[in-house]
């Protein structure tokens, strides 16, 4: 038998107990799930649409009966109880219990108890914080998905098929799986630890983003002053990560991606603030949740349609966005055909895989806001107006609320918005070619941030201009809304058209690339 | 199957001097023994490396070493009495001060951690950390704004900055800072100087309010108050940067013509 020589020190696979037990639960997991998983796979994947949706209902609508029915039963209407607040526990379960008797609350004995711990407000922080890790984790997921499904369909493939059942829905969850049981190698020539801790570097900063971003109007976790910065801020300390694991894996084609990344990643900060700028000029404010606010009655009323320099800004800031989050065509620091895989060359497994949750969740991040600053945030296009007659025509009211926050305003507006520019994203990635760094350069310094200077300065003057408020300069402004709306209506429309249009139209390979896509099956 | 470029099948070990076929060329000599200051002395002796070669890194660990521990027992017991304070109802906001402990334990820690290490982007790493956990401070205050803005303009601007020409200039991949012992003693004696001045400083102070629940400055006030009040600073911060970036491109300028 040859012994190969190879250039690195070899050492035996180290496994302590807790790899052991991991292995094993792993193991466990999988011989139970094998055989059952792809007969209740659909049923999983439906479920979990119907039931997600439902359980965040029943909590918004337990946390606002807990307001009420606290409120109502405290002498002083103390709706927010801080946890350890000296010389009170909150309300008695008792007193609690007699307000729900009166207000004849169904299973009242029950309900008393769960009005007791919802009182305070950490209990219902970390509910929401557990259900802003569970949309952390699943955005990620979905979107991998989704962008090896038009992958595929782009390139004349199918994607992802088999696992799960229907188009492969499994897959992501599969490949964590997967990734999770995989040995953490870490390069014998690594920084070690800066090795280690860099994904951790990347993924909080992108987890922590979503702690202040609204998904409507009450739905946000800390309604920042200065929601905005915050994010703004969070994207730029993500850089870090890379940069350090792209340096600490000791490796070439790591480094050069990390610089790559640190190069692309100042220059492009600036045009992305500028263009970011331009709503809060308009909005005269750094809050999100107020910014969305300003935007309610329908499409006209979205703040990139109300001056021409704030949908020009529309434009650079999701170019500037597009290198804040690496995607093509800025994608250097990861360029696959020249830098192996960039700054990840190095990591595998659950550490590669902390990476591209980070990547996209911050492509997530970073669609809500342009969604909020630019596309109406979680107002849908229908007018405001016709969400009062329906109340009136419905008569009930909490049935004009439900269906008022499905048509009207709330968060599955800003999950469908996020999603059409996501989509965007990744129809931009497939198709265009990555540029290079001089390139890459010369559309940041001298195409972008000139042009962002230009429409910062358009619009404090457009700002500055109907702060006189004439007769003449109103008609004017309303007629320029008019155009862009109209200019905006007709890309939306063209967006749909040509994407239904290929979907209709596709085609597999021909000749001999064509064959069975799913042979073995 | 022997090595494609020097013909022996001889395993490698590790230091050795002779170029990898790939990858990053490996320093030639180690430049230290790994072995951080907080090593035990014995390991110490032992070691014929460069960078241990006199007393004062010792006294400089020793008193470091001393000064972790005191902050951290004194922290504890900070916290112990806060939290004794909260239970018996004297003060509100047990997670506020037990938080805020925690971060203040972890700031101290990591500018120690800038201190201690030698590889330069291991103290700039560090130095992320500082700052990150600073703006939580400034966050568990209600100060929205200033950690904001702190993380932008620190971490996502000078922090990268810095790695980024660490990674320009440095030959090696472990760049390397070896201080000389009056550069240390220096450092020592400006930061007791500063030490003792903060300490007065806070024995001067007056504390306004216990309490955190004061709701932070909004941030429409210090953009006023910015664009009035100081509206002279901040243009010649301004300016100030402009000249920087001015002089910056004219230095970086293609001389050949």
């Amino acid at each position: 038998m040859t012994q190969f020589s190879v250039p690195w020190t070899s050492r035996k696979p180290r496994f302590g107990p807790f790899g052991r037990l991991l292995a094993a639960i792993g193991k466990g997991i999988y011989a139970v799930a094998t055989p059952i998983l792809p007969r209740v796979a659909l049923l999983i994947f439906l479920a979990t649409l119907v039931v997600t949706p439902l359980l965040v209902w029943a909590c918004g609508e337990l946390f606002a009966f807990t307001l009420v029915a606290v409120g109502e039963a405290s002498p002083a209407g103390q709706p927010d109880v801080e946890w350890g607040a000296p010389s009170t526990w909150g309300l008695p379960p008792a007193a609690i219990g007699s307000v729900l008797t009166t207000r004849a609350t169904p299973a009242a004995g029950l309900m008393k108890y769960v009005v007791w711990i919802c009182q305070f407000r950490i209990v219902r922080d970390l509910v929401i914080l557990g259900a802003i890790f569970a949309l952390f984790c699943i955005v990620p997921a979905f979107a991998i998905w989704w962008e090896r499904k038009v992958a595929g369909r782009i390139q004349s493939r199918l994607g992802l098929m088999r696992v799960g059942g229907w188009h492969g829905w499994a897959q992501s969850a599969a490949d964590g799986l997967k990734l999770v049981l995989k040995e953490d190698l870490v390069p014998a020539g690594a920084d070690q630890a800066l090795f280690r801790a860099a994904p951790y570097f990347t993924i909080i900063p992108s987890l922590c983003a979503f702690v202040a971003l609204p998904f409507g109007l009450l739905w946000v976790f800390r309604e920042l002053d200065s929601a905005l910065l915050f994010i703004l801020a969070m994207l730029g300390v993500e850089v870090v990560g890379v940069i350090v694991g792209g340096w600490a894996s000791n490796n070439k084609w790591s480094l050069y991606g990390a610089m790559r990344e640190a190069c692309q990643m100042v220059s492009y900060e600036i045009p992305l603030g500028m263009a970011l700028l331009v709503p809060v000029i308009c909005a005269g404010t750094l809050s999100l949740v107020e910014i969305g606010k300003q935007q309610t009655g329908g499409w006209f009323s979205w703040l990139a349609f109300t001056n021409p320099f704030a949908f020009a800004a529309f434009v650079t800031y999701f170019i500037a966005s597009l290198a804040a989050c690496k995607r093509a065509p800025f994608d250097l620091p990861e360029a696959e055909s020249e830098l192996v895989a960039g700054f990840m060359t190095e990591y595998s497994g659950f550490r590669w895989a902390l990476f591209f949750f980070a990547e996209y969740a911050a492509m997530f991040v970073v669609a809500a806001l342009a969604c909020i600053l630019f596309l109406g945030g979680w107002n849908s296009p229908l007018p405001a107006a016709w969400g009062d007659s329906i109340t009136t025509v419905l008569g009930s009211a909490a049935l004009a609320r439900g269906l008022k926050g499905v048509l009207f305003s709330g968060p599955l507006w800003l999950l469908f918005k996020c999603g059409v520019l996501l989509y965007t994203q990744l129809w931009v990635r497939w198709t265009l070619p990555r540029i290079r760094i001089d390139q890459v350069l010369y559309a940041c310094v001298q195409v972008l941030l000139p042009l962002t200077m230009l429409l910062v300065l358009g619009t404090a003057v457009w700002v500055w201009v109907s702060m006189s408020g004439s007769a003449g300069w109103e008609w004017f402004a309303r007629i320029v809304n008019w155009i862009l709306g109209l200019i905006g209506l007709v890309f939306a429309a063209g967006f749909v058209v040509i994407a239904v249009y290929g979907f209709i139209h596709r085609r597999p390979l021909v000749g001999y690339l064509a064959m069975d896509p799913l042979s073995g099956a | 199957m022997g090595n494609q470029e020097g013909g022996t099948s001889k395993p490698r070990r590790g230091g050795v001097s002779k170029p990898r076929p790939g990858g990053m060329p490996k320093p030639k000599a180690p430049a230290c023994c790994g072995m951080g200051p907080l090593a035990p002395q014995r390991a110490w002796r032992r070691c014929a490396c460069p960078c241990h070669p006199g007393a004062h890194r010792r006294v400089a660990a020793v008193v470091l070493a001393l000064a972790v521990t005191l902050a951290g027992t004194g922290g504890v017991a900070m916290a112990a009495g806060e939290t004794a304070g909260v239970v018996r109802g004297e003060q509100p906001g047990l997670l506020e001060a037990v938080l805020f402990y925690l971060v203040a334990t972890g700031v101290v820690i990591s500018v120690l951690g800038i201190c201690l290490s030698r590889s330069v982007v291991r103290m700039a790493v560090w130095l992320f950390v500082t700052l990150g956990l600073v703006a939580l401070l400034y966050f568990l205050l209600a100060a929205t704004f200033l950690g904001a803005i702190q993380l932008i303009v620190y971490v996502g601007g000078t922090l990268v900055l810095l790695v980024f020409g660490v990674m320009l200039t440095s030959r090696s991949p472990w760049a390397r800072y070896n201080c000389r012992a009056w550069e240390l003693y220096g450092a020592g004696v400006v930061c007791l100087v500063l030490l003792v001045s903060l300490c007065l400083l806070l024995g001067r102070a007056e504390w306004v309010g216990t309490q955190a629940t004061t709701p932070g400055v909004p941030v429409a006030r210090i953009g006023e108050v910015l664009l009035s009040k100081y509206v002279l600073p901040f243009e010649a911060a301004g300016v100030l940067l402009f000249i920087v970036m001015v002089g910056a491109a004219h230095l970086a300028r293609d001389t050949k013509k």
